[in-house]
């Protein structure tokens, strides 16, 4: 009897667990299978589900200049400041990991910091100063502030990475005759290289869809893909929009597949 | 030990880009114009005069405080059940829900604009169910900010979790369950105060991300829903008012902070 009443309440917390998941999984899920399947409706509404399908609207992306000159600037902008963030944040985490000194400690906080802080209150500081300098906003200014938010992705991921690295492999390395340079790009890259590709994934895609600073460092020449689209949401829904999206959505399904093979992307994150 | 100098690039970039910038937001707060002459506090005496602006400060950690719980109560599930999957479900679990932040958080929101409708899909399940008569108002009110920003967010909080369940020494569990503590039991007594930390970590980065989640709060919550950082932006870009703007911020800046070292605190009691 006893054994028996045991087993139902083991069942109970799993059957309980397993349902909340369920429930969780699809409503992760749906929204990007509805905004695929929106994408091809071949009426002008945004019907869910559509009467029926065709490619209308991913045609009519082509003739879309200013959605694609948008999203020609947020490539630029996300491959430098993701070029920038990477570089830094590697070098940076090198110095931090695994060191408890208090200038290391504040270091990370201060790296870390713009992941907690509300990142529009940046922006707008941003704005500001960039004027104190009598400077206005322009592509460079952009792609900096980006680099700010973007930062930490790079630095939380390379430090996992370099503390799962035993040190033991540094000093055979070094004690083989091998000079720092040489120990990083034979021993420690090779090593950390998937966590810090992880890292930079998330810093691309952080700074591609970055809305909060990119609202106050871009104008109407330096316009970004997502300030765009929540411009175009906001005033009129057009099914352009949808077609735009899909299309997002179905690059970062293939990017992030990509990812997962070549850097183990969800292994890298927890 | 690598050179610490390794850390200067990225050290002097954040001086010039992150602290530099913020330094002078802080000026222009106590400041009486744009351009920043004068010394006053009355920005700041404005702001906490009025209660409007308080109730816009307040609502919007309450909004965190409310889209980080749902985020708990169905992400600590996700964490679990991704500890105990093997390894290839493990992989598609995680990859599902992370799949939401790497898409861009204006096409999410768009689609749950498309689901919220009043002609949307939850509606016509609603209808097509019998469950209510008229069409349910959920997008621009503060329930459909809610869950969307639960979705949007849910990563944040399921990946701390799992890292320190994944961590945690099952043993302790099994004596649990030996010495005759039920499953429940087991699950509150020796799970939950074991994963706090991961717990902590995840509200953290999730309040953080919601009470900030500008384009979500704009898209689902509409004009009428005034939340903090649309109130910066409306008074910084809409008003032109600078000085209050740069006041609201720093407000909103230290109000974000008091409530992530309040947790920090918490975790740090629960470790000892």
């Amino acid at each position: 009897m006893h054994r028996r009443g045991i087993d139902w309440e083991a069942y109970s917390l799993r059957l309980t667990f397993l349902a909340l998941t369920g429930i969780a999984v699809v409503f992760l899920v749906a929204p990007s299978l509805i905004v695929i399947l929106t994408s091809f409706t071949a009426s002008a509404s945004l019907k869910f589900p559509p009467d029926s399908y065709s490619l209308r609207w991913y045609a009519a992306l082509i003739n879309a200049d200013q959605m694609q000159r948008a999203a020609w600037t947020s490539l630029v902008v996300a491959f430098w400041a993701t070029l920038i963030a990477t570089v830094l944040g590697v070098m940076a985490a090198l110095a931090i990991a695994r060191n408890n000194a208090a200038w290391a400690r504040l270091c990370d906080l201060l790296f870390m910091s713009p992941l907690l802080l509300p990142s529009l209150a940046f922006g707008f500081a941003a704005l500001v100063f960039v004027y104190q300098l009598g400077l206005r906003p322009n592509i460079p200014v952009l792609i900096l502030g980006h680099v700010v938010v973007c930062t930490p992705f790079v630095l939380r991921t390379t430090v996992a990475a370099l503390s799962g690295l035993d040190p033991a492999l540094l000093d055979a390395s070094a004690s083989l005759g091998a000079g720092p340079w040489m120990t990083f790009r034979r021993v420690t890259l090779p090593l950390i290289g998937r966590g810090a590709g992880a890292g930079a994934f998330l810093a691309f895609i952080a700074s591609f869809d970055n809305v909060p600073v990119s609202l106050f460092l871009a104008d109407e020449r330096t316009e970004v893909l997502p300030i765009h689209l929540w411009q175009q949401i906001e005033t009129n829904l057009d099914v352009r929009t949808a077609a735009a999206s899909g299309l997002i959505v179905i690059v970062t399904l293939i990017l992030m597949i990509l990812a997962e093979r070549l850097a183990g992307l969800t292994r890298q994150l927890h | 030990m690598p050179d610490p100098r390794l850390a200067l690039p990225l050290a002097a970039v954040f001086a010039a880009c992150f602290v530099a910038p913020l330094a002078v937001l802080v000026a222009l707060s106590l400041s009486t114009s744009a351009d920043m002459q004068g010394l006053t506090g009355e920005n700041y005496v404005k702001f906490f005069t009025d209660a409007f602006n308080y109730s816009i400060l307040w609502g919007t950690l309450l909004l965190g405080v409310k889209a980080t719980a749902l985020c708990l109560v169905f992400g600590y599930p996700i964490a679990w059940v991704c500890s105990r999957a093997g390894a290839r479900w493990q992989t598609v679990l995680l990859f599902l829900v992370v799949l939401p932040i790497v898409t861009s958080v204006v096409v999410r929101t768009f689609s749950w604009i498309v689901i919220l409708g009043r002609q949307g899909v939850l509606n016509q399940i609603a209808l097509g169910l019998g469950l209510t008569q008229e069409p349910l108002r959920l997008l621009f009110t503060e329930l459909g900010v809610v869950i969307v920003l639960a979705q949007v967010q849910m990563p944040l909080m399921v990946l701390p979790i799992l890292t320190v369940i994944g961590r945690t020494d099952t043993n302790l569990a099994d004596a649990s369950r030996a010495l005759g503590a039920g499953e429940w039991r087991t699950f509150w007594r020796i799970t939950v105060p074991l994963s706090l930390p991961g717990v902590i970590a995840g509200c953290v980065l999730t309040f953080s991300a919601c009470v900030t989640a500008f384009v979500t709060q704009t898209l689902i919550g509409g004009a009428r829903l005034l939340y903090m950082p649309l109130h910066i932006y409306q008074q910084a870009i809409g008003a032109n008012n600078w000085p209050f703007a740069a006041a609201i911020s720093i407000v909103f800046l230290v109000a974000v902070m008091i409530v992530v070292g309040l947790l920090n605190l918490a975790s740090r009691l629960s470790h000892a």
